[in-house]
This record gives C-alpha cells, structure tokens and sequence, in this order.
C-alpha cells in the first residue's frame, strides 16, 4: 500500500456538512435579502406579497428549469424569451381564431418544442456552438412573433382563458404550484435518472462522454427540446396571466434566466448545477426586484442595482469558492 | 490462456493529410504479458494505440481479435471486446462519482430511464475492493489525486473484464511509491491473464515490469525483442536510430557572482525555511517526489503565488518578492511544469508564444513588428533545432520536446539570468531530452545561473553542479561532487519522511 492511496480520500459527513454550507451561498443570499427587506418595509413580510414574489418569479424560473439542463450540458439557449412570446402569442391567437383552449394551448406548447427540437438538430448536426445557433434562432423566433401578430398585441376574447390559472392552494397560485412542481420533478430528474447523471458527463467532460458509448449529439437534442417545451409552458401561463399577447412578450427574459441560474452557482462551462441552485437565484432574483419596487425604486435605478446585486452574489460565490479550495 | 495471442495487428497503416503515421506495422499482446511500446514522441506509438482502443480506424491492414478479423470502429465496441485505454490525460468525469465514472456509458436502471444507485454503487463497490481501493463509489472524482484517478480507469477496465489494457505512460505523474501499487496492479493483471500494452518512455520502467519491447520510429516497426534479451543500448539504438554518447552533459563548472540568495521563504501549508542561493553558471538541481513543494517554490520565486515570509537578494541586493511582470524584467524566467496549461499559449503559432512576454521590445507605440518577431523566431528554430512548419503553426500541435524548446526560446530571447527549470524534459522523448540537457549545459557555461527541478534521478545527477533535497516542504539535503549518487538522494529523502514527526516536535519546542 502507497502513503496516498491510504489516506482517506476527502468525504465523510463532517466534509459534507461544510460542503453543502459552501455551496448554497445563493440560500444565505436569499436570506439575508429577505431579512433587509422585512426591514426596511412594511409591506415585503405579508403573506400577500410574498405569495406574489412566488408567481412573479414563475415565469422566469420555468425558463431557468430548462435553462439549466441546457447550461449542465455545457451549452445555452438564447431563444428562450423569443419562444416564450411565440407560445403566448399562438395560444391567445388561436383561441381567438376559434380553436377551443386546450387545442390552442397544446398547439402553442407543440410549436415551443419544436423550436427546442429545431435549435437542438442545429447544434448536434451542426456543430456550432449552441450560443450562435440560439442567437439565430432569437432573431428568427421573434421575427416570427412579430409576422403572426401583425407588431400589434393580441387581446383574448374569452375572458374564462384568463381564469384557468386563478386555482389557488391557500394563498399560492396555480402557477407558482406548476413552477414547484417542475423544480422538484427536475431535480429528481437529473439526480435519479440515466439521463439526467449524463447530462453532467456530457457537460463535464464531452470526450469521456463520447468514449462511453454515450450518444452525445442525441443527448443535447433531448435537452434542448425541453427547453424550447418549457418556454413554451411559460408563454403559455404568461398569455392566461395577462390576457394578451404583446410581440415584445419575453424580451431579454432569456438573460434574466441566464442569469439566475449563474447565481445559484450552475457553471456556465458545464458538468455542474442543480434546480435547487436555479430556484435560489430565481427567488433571490425575484425577491430583490420585488424589494426595490415596494420601496418605490424609480425603474432605471432598479436596473442599477439589480446589476450591483448581481456582482455582489457572484462575489459572494467567489469568496465561499476559495474558502473551499483553502479547505481543500 | 497464458501465451496466446489475443489482440493482434497486421500490417497496419494510418495517414493523415501530409503524415504517415503508421506504415505497414504488425504487433501483438498476448494473454498475461507486459508487452512495452516504445519510441520518440511522433514514432506511432499514440496512433497505434488509437487505433487498438477503436479512436482511429486503420488504412490498410487488418486487426484480429481471438482468432478473427475485426473492425473497431469506437471505443464502446473496442471496450465490448475487452480493450481499455487508460489514457495518459485521464478521461474522467471530475464532477461525477467513482461509481457513474466506472460505468459511464451504461448504468444500470430499474426501467424508464430511472437510475438503479444501489446496484451502480454495489457493482462499483465490488470491483474497487477486488483492487484494494480505499476510496468508496460515491466519492467525487474530482477530490481523488491523479494516481485515485488512475485507479479508477483502472477499475473501469476490470469492471468491463478487460482482456487487453493498454498503459499511457502511466507512472507520468505518479510518486515512486504509488509507481510501486500501480507495478503490483499490472502484475496481478497478468496473473489473471489480461494483455498488457505498456507505453514508457522510461528505460527502467521497461526493465523492470515488461516482457517484449516493440519499438517505431517514424511509424515504421523498428522490431519486437524479449526483454531479457535487450538493453538500454540496443532499445535507444532501435528508437533514434543511432547509439547516443552520452544522455547527460554536464555543463563545465566555472561559477560567477551570486544571482539569486533566498532566505528562510515560507508559505503556509506549502514550504518552510527555504534557504539557498545559486550562482552564474551554476545548475542547482532540486529533487524530490511529486508533492514534496518543489514546484511550489518555484512559483513563488517567479511570483506567480505569494510568500508569506522569507527575504529575497537579487545579485547582492534585497528585493521585494516579484510579481510574474518583476521577474520577467529581472530575468528570472520559469518554464513551468505544465507547458501546455501555463507554459504556452497553445492556440498560437510559435512566434507569437516566443515574444508574448517581450511584446514591448517587438512593437512601437502598441503596433507589432512583424518582421522583427519573425526574424527572432527564425534564429531560435535552427539554434534549438525546432520542428515546426513555420512561425505560426499551433505550438499545441507540436511534440512536447518542441514545445519545450518554444519555453526556452520565449525566456531566452531577453537575456535571463536565471532560469528555472521544472520538469524539463517529462513526456519528451529520448532524442529530444538530451537535446535539451545540452542546451542547459551550453547555457550555463554561457553565465546563466539555471535550477532544474526534476523527479527524474538520473537527469538530476546528470546535469547538476549541486543538488538540494526536498521533502515534505522542506530542504533536508545538500550533495555535490562525489556526494551526489543515487544512494544518498533517496536515503535524504526517505530519511525526512522518518523524522518528520521529531522535527514538528522541535518546532513546537
């Protein structure tokens, strides 16, 4: 036996234990952010605020579900935001047009996950990079948008559309339930199934992927397809939620995502993240904006600090990763 | 059965556009064998091995496998046929566990995609105790050091039931005691029958394990001997073509002033009490196994980590310790031990990698002098003898002895007066190294004060004027002239790790 094949290797529970402390960084953010606006306004700490917070964020997290999938593989999607708008524009429309709701709503998911079908054939088949394939695809998705609508916001006809939605569980709506719902079903996704565990081999490290027999151009179509489905099933909530459908629907909403998955500490690179990091930075997301809004933040100012905060988490993110390397 | 023949090649070819990396060779492994391939970086030895493990497809020639002829086509179905590369750079999955990175490819399920854990982890349990691991299957591979890391391809090779494992250059970046567990592996791989194909360039690693030695050169099959029957002569005459004199020059001793005095440099967890100073025309040579910090104190010198104490004296007079920028200007130049991750820029052409730290000397108000960049890396391709086809050909595309020569080229070209050397010549092949231990001889005799830190003994002792040992963080041994023999080098280094214990007492008294 060698000196360091003996030493036990670095686990064990104590090590878990600092482990996971180190790697949600994003909860403490969300924490602290919750205990500074419960503070400073009367209004955060309501029941009724907080389960607005939830619903607000729904419709960005649904994206940053399928986003981090997309991210675990080591790629990215930029049309999600476009895709969204296209899903909320065809099911108010076809509503509209006289298809029943249910028709209208599984055309729209239909065409969001061909859209994810279509980006995912280009990066496997192609080879370019997923960043210049879905920034493509934002172009012409959202160029699509705006032939469908004519540039001009559809209003549904059938207000009871908008009350599909109003299904309450106490005080949590409908949405932010499917919003769980696709969080916890995600991670169990990618903790427990063949797949979901591969998608960290692809995006760790691709040959070693390839090497095992794992059909890596199949895998990122899979998981490019849920994306563009799960933009979709947003844009979907979106047009019940408001009850039109603008072509600008969605706009920059896929950096926003980006961005919340990034700060629950998903590696843009690739092989690392889960969904309980994604719904942190969600809600972190969600809370701030929130926060600043109730204290009558003038909008371009929010912007402002929204960015600051931004850095101020990933510093965080940066600090608590050296302590771990120290610990290592 | 032992002796029979279980993978074999028959006259195997490989283009690729412009090269001829395969030409017409045969080999063989037979079952329970050691069978070494060897020759120069660019022989075939890595095509050949691709070709085995299904990365490559040959031209012509044909492939049989137990008995019939067949067609590997990718690694999965060279691994279906019992063929496993452990790859020199390891293929793992860091962020992945011992387990997944074992069965990568095919874990097992309860149905519907639904990952069966228990089973994955049981299977994965099972073979790692077979190897005698002490590290479980859930753990992440990405906290295991490189030789768990290379227990784990291991053991993905015994969970497919390999009959043929081929060995990259294995013990590249092993301590000599985990050389020593990876050997009893491989013995006991054979006991059981498996092939061995055992990639090296190092002599006495051959000596030692293997039983057949073929050798390339140029991709063309240069022979395949017993090894009992051959020797360190006929091997090196086999691989370059030609007996070399003399592996090792020694540069001749003619010391200058002092260039660089360091005194009791320290870095928490890292080194401590380092103490030592090297002349003008010196070569220091600074040996010690991997881990022992030599490295370590290398970067720090150079600025690229800092010190926590310790006092520096350049050329008699005491200066701050540099950043990376500080040194450069000095001439206190590191070739790093990772040339492709921090000693080059390996998407550039190496012109732009000789001149990327002097960018100042080849431009005027921000804009390059092409012509001048070029004319300098004209002059260091034919004085360094560098293979390359032109100045802006990737250095990453090159063989590890060139790229070395493209480190040395970048620090050269400003005049340094110090060099540090760390791991020279590790993955350069036999032609290329004494190319190199030439040049560090000429550079010394030329003024130049230069460190060589190597783990390899008989570059040490070869090309030093004075030797230091290092363990455990700290220096333990100094040896020149008759002192400096393979004996007291291990003996200084073995003789640390004993009274460790003593010394952490004494400096807690």
């Amino acid at each position: 036996m060698t000196q360091s094949l003996t030493q036990p290797a670095l686990s064990g529970h104590k090590g878990m234990a600092r482990t996971i402390l180190l790697r949600s960084h994003i909860w403490l953010f969300l924490l602290a952010a919750c205990v500074f606006f419960s503070v400073v306004s009367p209004y955060f700490l309501t029941v009724n605020n907080l389960a607005n917070v939830l619903t607000q964020s729904a419709f960005i997290g649904i994206l940053a579900i399928g986003m981090t999938l997309v991210m675990i593989n080591g790629e990215i999607d930029l049309s999600v935001g476009a895709t969204l708008a296209l899903a909320c524009a065809l099911a108010i429309g076809l509503h509209n047009g006289g298809a029943s709701a249910p028709v209208a709503i599984a055309a729209a998911l239909l065409a969001g996950t061909a859209m994810g079908l279509l980006n995912g054939s280009l990066v496997a088949l192609s080879g370019m990079h997923s960043f210049v394939v879905t920034l493509g695809a934002l172009i012409g998705i959202r160029g699509l948008v705006f032939v469908y609508t004519g540039g001009n916001a559809l209003l549904v006809n059938d207000f009871e559309y908008t009350e599909i939605p109003e299904v309450y569980l106490g005080q949590i709506s409908l949405t932010a339930m499917i919003f769980f719902a696709l969080v916890l079903f995600f991670q169990w996704f990618l903790t427990s199934t063949r797949h979901g565990r591969e998608a960290y081999a692809v995006g760790d490290n691709v040959e070693a992927a390839r090497d095992a027999g794992i059909r890596v151009g199949r895998h990122k179509l899979i998981n490019f397809t849920l994306c563009g489905f799960l933009a979709a099933l947003s844009g979907v909530l979106l047009s019940m939620r408001l009850g039109t459908a603008e072509p600008q629907a969605g706009r920059s909403w896929e950096l926003w995502a980006i961005i919340a998955v990034v700060l629950g500490g998903t590696r843009l690179k690739g092989g690392y993240g889960d969904m309980w990091r994604t719904l942190g930075g969600v809600l972190a997301l969600a809370v701030v904006q929130n926060g600043l809004r109730l204290l009558n933040t003038p909008n371009y100012v929010e912007l402002i600090v929204m960015g600051l905060v931004l850095l101020l988490a990933l510093g965080l993110d940066r600090i608590m990763l050296l302590g771990t390397r120290k610990g290592e | 059965m032992a002796g029979e023949t279980i993978l074999s090649i028959e006259g195997v070819s490989k283009n690729f556009p412009g090269v001829r990396a395969l030409k017409d060779v045969s080999f063989d492994v037979r079952a329970g064998e050691v069978h070494a391939l060897m020759g120069e970086n660019g022989a075939g030895k890595s095509t050949l091995m691709k070709v085995l493990a299904g990365l490559y497809r040959p031209d012509g020639g044909r492939i049989m496998h137990k008995g019939e002829e067949v067609d590997i086509r990718t690694p999965l179905e060279a691994r279906d046929r019992g063929i496993l590369l452990i790859h020199q750079e390891l293929s793992l999955s860091p962020e992945l566990s011992v387990a997944e990175n074992i069965f990568l490819g095919s874990w097992p399920t309860k149905g519907l995609g639904i990952l069966n854990k228990r089973k994955l982890n049981s299977d994965a349990g099972r073979v790692l105790d077979a190897l005698g691991c002490d590290f479980r299957p859930t753990t992440r591979v990405g906290t295991l050091s490189i030789a768990r890391k290379q227990m784990v391809e291991i053991a993905r090779a015994q969970a497919f039931n390999a009959s043929v494992v081929i060995f990259d250059e294995p013990t590249a970046s092993l301590t000599d005691t985990e050389k020593e567990k990876l050997f009893s592996i491989i013995a006991d791989l054979k006991a059981r029958n498996v092939g061995i194909v055992y990639i090296s360039h190092k002599m006495n690693e051959i000596f030692e394990i293997t039983d057949r030695v073929t050798v390339l050169r140029d991709g063309v099959l240069q022979g395949t001997v017993n090894t009992a029957d051959a020797t360190v002569e006929t091997l090196t005459r086999m691989m370059i073509g030609r007996a070399l004199d003399s592996f090792f020059t020694r540069a001749r001793s003619n010391f200058g002033a002092e260039v660089l005095r360091v005194e009791g440099m320290a870095k928490k967890g890292l080194f401590e009490n380092i103490s030592f100073s090297v002349r003008e025309g010196e070569v220091l040579g600074l040996y010690g196994l991997i881990g022992a910090g030599r490295s370590e104190v290398a970067e720090t010198l150079f600025g690229v980590r800092r010190a926590d104490a310790g006092r520096l004296f350049w050329k008699g007079g005491e200066i701050p310790f540099p950043t990376p920028r500080q040194a450069i200007d000095l001439g206190l130049c590191l070739a790093p031990e990772s040339r492709k991750e921090q000693g080059l820029v390996i998407g550039m052409g190496g012109r732009e990698n000789i001149t990327l730290p002097h960018l100042g000397l080849f431009s005027r108000l921000g804009i390059m002098n092409r012509e001048r960049e070029t004319q300098v890396f004209t002059r260091y391709r034919e004085t360094l003898e560098i293979k390359t086809t032109g100045p802006s050909q990737r250095v990453g595309n090159l063989s590890g002895g060139n790229q070395q020569k493209f480190v040395l080229a970048k620090w050269l070209c400003n005049k340094p007066r110090l060099l540090i050397l760390d791991e020279p010549t590790r993955g350069i092949d036999v032609g290329s190294k004494s190319v190199i231990h030439a040049l560090i001889a000429k550079l010394a005799e030329e003024g130049l004060a230069v460190i060589v830190i190597s783990s390899e003994m008989p570059e040490v002792l070869g090309v030093s004027h004075r030797i230091l040992t290092m363990s455990e963080g700290a220096f333990n041994g100094e040896f020149t002239g008759e002192a400096m023999t393979e004996e007291n080098l291990i003996d200084a280094v073995s003789r640390h790790r004993e009274s460790s214990s003593s010394r952490r007492a004494r400096t807690a008294a």
